[in-house]
């Protein structure tokens, strides 16, 4: 038993070590694209007038850097980046680490979740393990489906962080689950509501790119003089809008699965579905913020950086909710172990 | 068609502010839900609480300012669902609109050219026809519309097809389902009511008005409602955590075995867990706590028995089952005999000569008292709680600076109460060799709950589930496919299509039905 628990406890340090790896490989990835957008801009700027520079740049992969220029864009929602970046060692290598410490990850969620012989999401530590790996998870699936990959150095910073803070402040040892806690829907309760912490936080690490990338195109600068130069390889505000929409609905769904799921479980356990306990509260109002988000995207005015704000402070609370909430706020809901 | 509601801001901004007015209720404690915790802010705030007080600060979720935010809220939400009902009503009654003319605009267009080359017979008329078909059988509602020829473009014969109605639907369905919850709760809830009874092993509960610790019935509650059962609690079993030390003495278990009796229906013997409640009788029983009830006596100095009885002490601390309790003997000895006790399931003694518990469970149980005579107070006709004395004006006669030692005991020991008042005796409930168990009584505290609103709320609630998953994912797209005759025999086909709000799927499909249109039209693909 304890060996097992020591050996999740070594698995989940190497899978941080990996993922902080990944960290520097994604943020050398941001530095080579900005040093490709560099080039592309000077490329730029010697083949045409200044006066078409905003014109759409192509990077080709192999020698040189071939620019072709169009008419200004002809539909608004273009979604191609300005530059597009190379094939990158360091991106390939980053998001072969998150996949490496991803199953070192789950070798360590599956080795405490043996040793305490229940499923390893009852207490705080477990939670921030778990989390976690869902986030890393939501984002490895999300990759095969669309390139997400420019949101590596968000998810692998968000994790490392959480991480550490988990394994070295909420450390607890293995044990037994209290009676308030023996129910199947803290299997069902736990895991959607930790799922949906993966799609918010990648529909906040879009949004953020979101507000970036509108105020760049808002102030209309040539590529060659972005503060931030990687942007430039990154799509359209418009398109990572809509990204950011799609994932945080299968988020907002997910959470309110687990707001359903939540009741369920207090009608059973105290004997009433809802309370107005601290931690419903807060799940309550990450709850409607996200349906103001999702509104925000149908009002005049609202769409665009307003909405992006509501994602971002949405994902806010989300985080509030684990950590802050679970830790110092009284409430039935005090399972933190600490 | 796709307009914009102009309430949709006032909506937004409520939603909002409906998330902020919330805060509150996480920051300060509820009477609510945590009743205690409101007395304790009291204390430990006095200047500061009273102003709370006034602004409901804590009552957030029943308070004017919080319940202004939802009811306009709701209001916004009947004048925006209604509207829409009745249009959409319209829409699902009307045909898909007229094609636009030039389809070359739409972000999603393709065209194509077939002629006999491509092993296609069709003309215009029939190219349409079949794309009509399957347009259909892809549950799109169609139409088919005829364009004469202008200076700018020839005639044309099209199709205008949309599907997704049901996102319009579930988006309704969702918003009334949450209209629904809100009715049912508002006025369910006023039939239910909640109680709370502390029955202590071997003792009953009968379900009327006068044997409930405390009872909050709902506005249109009427005693009528409670349905004539008993209950005793025969056991309460406690399972401790003794292998792992990680978790040495937490408990894992909790099983208050009792017997119920209804009129009708003769004994039943049932468990009630945590997580695992009793229903009966239209109620629903669950188990909220537990802790120790030692058995006291109190004897006069003739040995007449004045007081008997186990009394619940709440524990202090869940994990060692540190109890406090108080006794109160208002009769038979020559003063009222008031006594503040602790109950240590294992004691053990600390440096400081008190006591603290080790463990939860009955390894070396001990009980302590402070005396104290005078007015207990409770012949005033004001209720007191049975958890605690006022000790103001009355006079200890042990502990503290009286130079008389507290009263210790274990179960089964007796002693002289001071002064010659009588003397105490701490009953063993299970006298055997060797060990303790069983020797105090456990109680349990149940919450006896009737609520009219579950059916109500989990109808609402698969409603706002079922139409929160159209509204989000099903797609509303419209499609055309418009055809021409060219002078030289062959047919130009457009394909376009137009989502409403976001979907990702749309390219694929348009592309998807230009393809299998083209393979019912017999196109040869080698
Ligand atoms: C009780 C407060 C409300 C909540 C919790 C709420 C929640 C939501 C949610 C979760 C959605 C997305 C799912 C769906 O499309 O069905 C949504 C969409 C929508 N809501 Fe509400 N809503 C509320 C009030 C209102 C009000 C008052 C209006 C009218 C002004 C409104 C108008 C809409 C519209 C038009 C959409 C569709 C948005 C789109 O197509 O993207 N809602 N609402």
């Amino acid at each position: 038993m304890v060996d097992l628990n020591s050996f999740s406890l070594l698995a989940l340090w190497s899978a941080t070590a990996l993922y902080a790896l990944a960290l520097i490989a994604f943020a050398l990835d941001l530095g080579r694209r900005s040093a490709e957008v560099n080039d592309a801009s000077h490329a730029v700027s010697s083949a045409v007038a200044a006066s078409e520079a905003r014109s759409e740049v192509t990077a080709e992969a192999g020698g040189g850097v071939a620019v072709k220029t169009r008419p200004a864009a002809k539909k608004r929602d273009d979604s191609a980046p300005q530059v597009t970046a190379k094939r990158s060692p360091s991106l390939r290598s980053a998001m072969a680490l998150m996949v490496l410490g991803f199953l070192l990850h789950v070798a360590a969620d599956v080795t405490r979740g043996i040793a305490a012989e229940r499923v390893p999401w009852a207490n705080l530590y477990e939670f921030v393990m778990t989390g976690t790996m869902l986030v890393v998870a939501v984002f490895l699936v999300v990759n095969i489906k669309v390139d997400l990959r420019y949101l590596g150095t968000f998810i692998s910073l968000l994790v490392v962080s959480l991480l550490c803070m988990g394994t070295i402040n909420f450390y607890v040892e293995v044990a037994p689950l209290p009676p308030a806690l023996q129910s199947a829907w803290l299997v069902i309760h736990v895991f959607l509501a930790t799922t949906a912490m993966g799609f918010l936080a990648l529909g906040c690490a879009l949004s953020v790119l979101q507000l970036i990338q509108a105020r760049t195109e808002a102030r209309g600068a040539a590529i060659g003089d972005l503060k931030l130069k990687f942007m430039a390889t990154f799509p359209t505000a418009h398109r990572l809008e809509n990204l950011a929409y799609r994932t945080v609905i299968v988020g907002f769904v997910l959470w309110t699965f687990t707001l359903i799921a939540g009741s369920i479980w207090a009608e059973a356990a105290w004997g009433r579905y809802w309370g107005w306990d601290t931690k419903e509260v807060w799940t309550f109002i990450i709850w409607v913020i996200y349906a103001g988000y999702i509104h925000a995207r149908a009002t005049k005015g609202w769409r665009g950086s307003r909405a992006a704000w509501l994602a971002i402070i949405g994902f806010g609370t989300v985080i509030f909710n684990f950590t802050v909430v679970n830790i110092f706020f009284n409430g039935l809901h005090s399972y933190s172990g600490l | 068609m796709w307009r914009q509601l102009t309430s949709m801001r006032t909506a937004l901004l409520l939603l909002l502010l409906l998330a902020i007015a919330a805060i509150p209720g996480s920051l300060v404690p509820q009477r609510s839900s945590d009743p205690n915790g409101v007395t304790q802010y009291f204390t430990e705030h006095p200047d500061l609480a009273p102003v709370l007080d006034k602004v409901q600060m804590f009552d957030v979720f029943t308070s004017a300012w919080f319940s202004a935010v939802y009811i306009l809220l709701f209001l916004s939400l009947i004048g925006c669902v209604i509207p829409r009902v009745t249009h959409h009503i319209g829409a699902l009654r009307a045909r898909p609109p007229r094609t636009p003319i030039r389809l070359s605009r739409l972000s999603d267009y393709s065209e194509v050219t077939y002629g006999a080359d491509d092993g296609v017979k069709a003309d215009a008329a029939a190219a349409v026809s079949s794309a009509r078909d399957l347009l259909k059988k892809s549950k799109y509602r169609v139409e088919l519309y005829e364009a004469p020829a202008t200076r700018t473009s020839p005639a044309s014969i099209s199709v205008s097809a949309e599907r997704g109605y049901l996102r319009e639907t579930g988006n309704l369905v969702f918003h009334s389902a949450l209209l629904l919850i809100l009715l049912v709760v508002g006025i369910g809830g006023g039939f239910g009511y909640t109680g709370q009874r502390v029955v202590v092993e071997g003792q009953s509960f009968v379900n009327v008005l006068g044997d409930y610790d405390s009872f909050s019935p709902g506005r249109f509650f009427d005693p009528a409602q409670l349905s004539p059962y008993a209950l005793t609690l025969d056991e309460f079993d406690v399972t401790y955590e003794t292998e792992n030390l990680n978790a040495y003495g937490q408990a894992i278990d909790f099983d208050a075995k009792v017997t119920t009796k209804t009129p009708g229906g003769g004994e039943t013997d049932s468990s009630i867990k945590v997580n695992d409640p009793l229903r009966l009788g239209g109620t629903d029983i669950y188990l909220l706590g537990n802790g120790y009830a030692p058995t006291i006596t109190v004897k006069d100095p003739d040995g007449n028995v004045v007081f008997t009885d186990s009394v619940p002490f709440l524990p202090q601390d869940p994990s060692t089952l540190t109890s406090v309790g108080v006794v109160k003997v208002p009769d038979g000895l020559t003063k009222q005999v008031g006594m503040v006790g602790f109950f240590y399931p294992t004691a053990y003694p600390l440096e400081s000569g008190a006591y603290t518990s080790t463990y939860p469970g009955l390894e070396y149980p001990l009980l302590t008292l402070n005396v104290y005579t005078g007015d207990l107070g409770i012949d005033g006709g004001v209720p007191k709680s049975v958890y605690a004395l006022d000790v103001d004006g009355m006079k200890p006669l042990t502990g503290g600076d009286t130079g008389v030692d507290s009263i210790e005991l274990m179960p089964g020991q007796s002693t002289e109460l001071p002064n010659g008042l009588g003397t105490i005796e701490f009953v063993n409930e299970n006298p055997q060799k060797g060990s303790f168990a069983g020797s105090v009584h456990r109680f349990a505290s149940f919450d006896i709950h009737s609520d009219k609103t579950q059916l109500g709320v989990a109808i609402g609630v698969v409603f706002v589930l079922l139409g929160l998953l159209t509204s989000l994912f099903v797609p509303r797209r419209r499609v055309w496919v418009k055809a021409y005759d060219n002078d030289d025999g062959t047919v130009r086909i457009e394909y376009a299509g137009l989502a409403r709000g976001e979907d990702p799927g749309l390219a694929d499909a348009v592309e998807g039905i230009a393809y299998r249109h083209g393979t019912e039209l017999g196109v040869d693909r080698e």
